[in-house]
């Protein structure tokens, strides 16, 4: 057997996985979302239908703020524990990724105990000011649990990346005269450019797509994945859930293309 | 760039050593005076304390307690290495992957706050100054070794420091270019006049680089003084044996000579002694007749190198001895030769070294 038959041999599983598990749903998703009675126009009806389109901003949002606030605090936390050796260090990143294995569900449910009806946030605040403050079951409730689901896996890229960083730059920078702030902002968040791209891309697209803990907190989340699950199962909409499916598939991967292409010269110049 | 002439501080380094954390010696205390302008070279054995010196002065590791580091006379121990004003080219050259030529240069200025203009003009005079022009926008994963050494050089020197600091900026290159660099890295330490400390572990490098070389030896000062001294009068047989080729032959001293297996060799010492090292350059000893000379041996093997040959002599000394030979003499192996060698050439080392 020549070389070249071989390796076509070996990509003879991909291909045969590729297409059972997800070129033929996909395609088949495709033709079910132009199937409604609006045809092809269905595609549209994300854009155009002002309640598709508020839940669609809305998503986005989420999404996008669960990543910078993500990247904000994983980049300390992760900067701060790779550089700094102290006692219980170990126990304390063990428990920051500890979330790593929870389902949405999980999640969720903590999200309740912690800001729900019965939850800590509200004993206290009730103790305090004799209001109850309870937000699990709004989109706020959900942007934590993001956080909550998605900071362990960002911290876990971000250490990696601060490891791999040239001391050398630091101390380039600051012989010649750069002071920490300078120092941060000229070698080490440029360095680390890859590492919020690569890491920020799945906190984006977890946020945009998961489905368990929305479904935990509340049923009325304005966030797409519920909307196609209503849709789908209660109004059994299949041509319009399917159209919405294809929609935030295409949405997710344009903007995280664009947040690519942005960054694109930041991490060129940092690899 | 005469305008950039005596910018250089004058440094002390007062008893200066440094253990680290894991408890390794690093460096037995030291005490050295650079005076200003001087260039002084630290060349040592890999692991001898080089980096760690250097690293005291520019402020990137703290002396143990009782150690200072002075610069014109202040006390600069506590002063981080930012406001130091020290410019440093790393062996690794550490250049900003994200940043251009001119950025990398520039930075250090853009950080003082001087003004784009003044900035750009420093940037061209440097890129001038170091053969760069061309490059100036490129990014640095665009450039060779040879190319990336001249940035490092410039964006350090750009800043006008008081002291310059060049740990192995040579190494990472191949023989040619390292040649090359060499001679025009000393034009441009000598044009700039800046106090420089240079770190290398290749000492042809520190001999035309130094004005003063200092010798290190497993963290501890061997030896300082110009490469003359060095050279010509070690003070222990690892600095002779470092620098340069040597010939370390025990004998003992009887009434002026040498006395040595293949004959008594003349030497300036009166007292007698029944032990010493000596050492012999081998350039310094020339191939006669058996017959005139005081020392005889047989031509072991000859290696030709072009400018001159280099003989190995056995029978003369207790062990092998180098010479070197005008490379026009005609001999061969097994052949009996006699050495002469003047006294002036023989130095006693201490013994125990
Ligand atoms: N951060 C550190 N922690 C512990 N030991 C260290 C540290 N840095 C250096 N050393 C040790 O101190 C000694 C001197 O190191 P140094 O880097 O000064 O050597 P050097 O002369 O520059 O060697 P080379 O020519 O290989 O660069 C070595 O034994 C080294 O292992
Ligand atoms: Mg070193």
């Amino acid at each position: 057997m020549s070389h070249r038959s071989f390796v076509w041999l070996c990509l003879l599983p991909l291909a045969v996985v590729t297409a059972a598990f997800f070129l033929l749903p996909m395609a088949r998703l495709v033709v079910t979302g132009a199937g409604g009675p609006q045809g092809l126009a269905g595609y549209l009806a994300i854009l155009t239908e002002p309640r598709y389109r508020a839940t669609l901003i809305n998503t986005v949002l989420l999404a996008a703020a669960t990543t910078i606030v993500t990247l904000i605090v994983a980049t300390i936390a992760g900067m701060f524990l790779q550089r700094h050796r102290f006692p219980g260090r170990a126990v304390l990143i063990a428990m920051l990724t500890f979330p790593l294995a929870f389902p949405g569900v999980v999640v969720g449910f903590m999200i309740i105990l912690l800001a729900g009806r019965q939850g800590l946030i509200g004993d206290f605040s009730n103790r305090l000011f004799g209001e109850k403050l309870v937000f699990a079951y709004s989109i706020y409730g959900l942007f934590l649990g993001y956080l909550y689901f998605s900071i362990p896996r960002v911290i876990l890229t971000i250490m990696a990346a601060v490891q791999k960083l040239d001391a050398g730059l630091e101390e380039a920078a600051r012989s010649l005269g750069a002071g920490p702030w300078a120092v941060q902002r000229d070698v080490v968040l440029p360095a680390l450019a890859p590492a919020f791209v690569a890491s920020g891309a799945i906190a984006f697209a977890t946020a945009m797509g998961a489905f368990g803990t929305a479904f935990t907190l509340a049923t009325n989340i304005d966030v797409l994945p519920m909307l196609i699950y209503t849709e789908f199962t209660l109004a059994a909409n299949l041509s319009t859930s399917a159209a919405l499916s294809v929609g935030l598939g295409i949405i997710t991967w344009f903007i995280l293309a664009l947040a690519r292409s942005f960054s694109g010269s930041a991490v060129a110049a940092a690899g | 760039m005469s305008a950039q002439a005596g910018h250089g501080a004058a440094v002390r380094i007062d008893a200066c050593g440094k253990t680290f954390a894991d408890g390794t010696r690093a460096l037995e205390p030291a005490t050295l005076d650079i005076a200003r302008g001087e260039t002084l070279v630290l060349l040592g054995p890999s692991g001898c304390g080089k980096t760690t010196m250097l690293r005291i002065i520019a402020g990137l590791e703290l002396p143990d307690a009782g150690g200072r580091v002075l610069f014109d006379g202040k006390d600069m121990t506590p002063v981080p290495i930012e406001r130091r004003n020290v410019g440093m080219v790393f062996q690794s050259y550490a250049l900003f992957p994200n940043m251009t030529v001119s950025d990398n240069i520039g930075y250090g200025l853009k950080i003082r706050g001087v003004p784009s203009k003044e900035r750009a003009e420093r940037v061209a005079e440097l890129v001038a100054l170091t053969n760069i022009s061309g490059l100036e926008n490129r990014r640095i994963n665009q450039l060779s070794g040879g190319q990336r050494q001249r940035v490092a050089l410039a964006r350090a020197v750009a800043i006008r420091p008081g002291i310059l600091l060049l740990d192995e900026p040579l190494t990472a290159l191949d023989a040619a270019l390292r040649d090359r660099l060499r001679g025009e890295l000393n034009r441009l330490l000598r044009a700039l006049g800046i106090t420089t400390i240079y770190v290398t572990h290749d000492q042809s490098e520190a001999m035309e680089l130094g004005d003063r070389v200092v010798v290190m030896q497993k963290g501890a000062i061997a030896q300082i003084g110009t490469p003359r001294e060095i050279y010509f009068t070690p003070r222990s047989r690892f600095v002779a044996e470092f620098i340069g080729a040597a010939n370390i032959v025990e004998a003992t001293i009887e009434d002026r000579h040498l006395v040595l297996p293949g004959g008594r060799q003349p030497i300036h010492c009166d007292v007698d002694m029944p032990a010493v090292v000596a050492m012999i350059r081998p350039e310094t000893i020339r191939v006669t007749s058996t017959g005139s000379a005081s020392l005889s041996g047989t031509i072991d093997s000859i290696s030709f190198i072009g400018d001159r040959q280099r003989l190995v002599v056995s029978g003369a000394s207790n062990r092998l001895l180098t010479v070197d030979a005008p490379n026009t003499l005609r001999t061969r192996p097994g052949e009996r030769i006699g050495l002469s060698i003047s006294p002036d050439a023989v130095r006693l080392l201490p013994p125990e070294s």
